[in-house]
């Protein structure tokens, strides 16, 4: 499935095509093989994303929105088919949002990690979705929670992921230190997503990022023209 | 014999392995980890040398099946030392490097192998080529191949400076390879590492104990 949507090579696409009158893209799924990426800080959270969207080779969007708003304090970042995490999310956002009324209180980060793992696991044959939960709450402060395919739920202090992430494992782990401060949190992702849209076709566009504390969401772009450069291209 | 993956996108063949070359002011550094492995789950040899020397200053760096690496790299060393004594002087870089890509291209359908090299010459000092499935033949100042390597494109893309000191690069190359290999479950062992200067050969072995350590890990 996973090949179906965002890894099928080149060739297999062309062939697929029934009709030569219209290109190959138009019968294929749209994927956000993407990158994204998400960090704790002491405080808060940042979270990043590139903003292409492709429907085969074909960008269908080369400016969207990854970093999906789940609550007030709240995001997720979202990989892989777009229609399954768009649905996902939309869930999500409906239970959290029930769950936080009910509670009269500002729901929890972890509430909010669960409930994406509870769908992506039960319908974890249905769905190519890999998600990464990222928030403030009073309890536990910052957090980040990976979801990826199959529907794990790990917190991590650091994660990335999307097609772009294996690029900049490398880098993450040589540039990742704990405690560090938001605007270094800021810079790391900015560089780590351009890094990985340099490298990876099915990601790129414009740097998305935001940052997310008790005192509640700052977003931010980065443009093409503006994203740092390297001496290897 | 390592387990192959064909990714037709960016990377080329898949295999188990990491393996890179960089140019610094004066040489080369080529390096690669040291684990053969039998489909990801059993590691053939921990201490494997993927590091191959083709000529008194050129050496090689094989990617993809064991076998057809080791075919390829042993005719190309008869070539090149022919080549050579024809020649009466020391090959050029990019000579090796084309018999590397003549026999890949050329046998392109039964072979899955391909190729790092990097020498320093009289010609034009210090160089990196890279040969990769298909036979192509492009000269790069940094390159990185197997499939450890796509881990670290990010790390060599934001670190690699041209002009860098022996040291710098040294210190550069054993940490993508540290990276890389603490990564990919099919790289592994010691880093083996040569540098290539006009006066002379150096090989460098960092063994696992000694690889740098990032915080993730």
């Amino acid at each position: 499935k996973m090949a179906a949507a965002t890894m099928s090579p080149y060739f297999g696409q062309q062939m697929s095509s029934k009709n030569d009158l219209v290109p190959a893209w138009t019968s294929q799924e749209v994927s956000t093989g993407t990158t994204i990426m998400a960090l704790e800080y002491d405080g808060g959270v940042v979270i990043g994303a590139d903003s292409r969207t492709t429907t085969g080779a074909y960008i269908a969007n080369r400016v969207t929105d990854k970093l999906t708003p789940i609550h007030d304090r709240i995001f997720c970042c979202r990989s892989g088919s777009a229609a399954d995490t768009q649905a996902i999310a939309d869930v999500v956002t409906y239970q959290l949002g029930f769950h936080s009324i009910e509670l009269d209180e500002p729901p929890l980060v972890e509430t909010a990690a669960n409930l994406f793992r509870a769908s992506c696991y039960r319908y974890r044959e249905e769905l190519t979705a890999g998600i990464l939960v990222a928030g403030w709450d009073r309890r536990k402060g910052g957090q980040v929670y990976c979801v990826p395919i199959g529907g794990m739920l790990v917190r991590q202090p650091v994660s990335v992921g999307g097609s772009g992430s294996s690029y900049i494992y490398g880098f993450m782990d040589s540039n990742y230190k704990p405690n560090m401060t938001k605007d270094q949190c800021l810079e790391l992702t900015a560089a780590a997503v351009s890094l990985a849209m340099e490298r990876d076709g099915s990601s790129g566009g414009v740097v998305r990022l935001a940052s997310i504390s008790k005192d509640g969401v700052e977003r931010r772009v980065i443009l093409g023209n503006q994203l740092p450069k390297y001496s290897t291209h | 014999m390592e387990k192959r993956s064909v990714d037709s996108r960016v990377r080329g063949v898949s295999t188990g392995t990491t393996i890179l070359a960089a140019t610094f002011d004066g040489g080369v550094v080529i390096g690669s980890d040291s684990r053969a492995s039998i489909g990801g789950e059993y590691v053939s040899s921990k201490t494997i040398n993927k590091v191959v020397q083709v000529h008194d200053q050129i050496f090689c760096c094989m990617a993809g099946s064991l076998a057809d690496a080791q075919a390829v790299t042993k005719a190309a060393k008869f070539h090149l030392s022919f080549h050579s004594v024809q020649m009466e002087t020391p090959p050029l870089v990019i000579a090796a490097a084309s018999v590397l890509q003549e026999l890949c291209y050329n046998n392109k359908e039964e072979l899955q192998a391909g190729f790092i090299t990097a020498g320093w010459d009289r010609k034009k000092g210090p160089q990196v080529y890279v040969v990769p499935l298909g036979g192509m033949l492009v000269g790069q100042p940094v390159t990185i191949g197997g499939s450890g390597s796509t881990y670290i494109y990010g790390y060599v893309d934001a670190k690699y400076k041209p002009n860098m000191s022996r040291e710098e690069c040294l210190q550069f190359a054993t940490n993508a390879l540290a990276l890389a290999m603490g990564r990919d479950n099919v790289s592994g062992g010691v880093a083996h590492l040569v540098v290539i200067t006009e006066t002379g050969v150096e090989h460098v072995v960092v063994p696992g104990n000694k690889l740098p350590k990032f915080h993730n890990e």
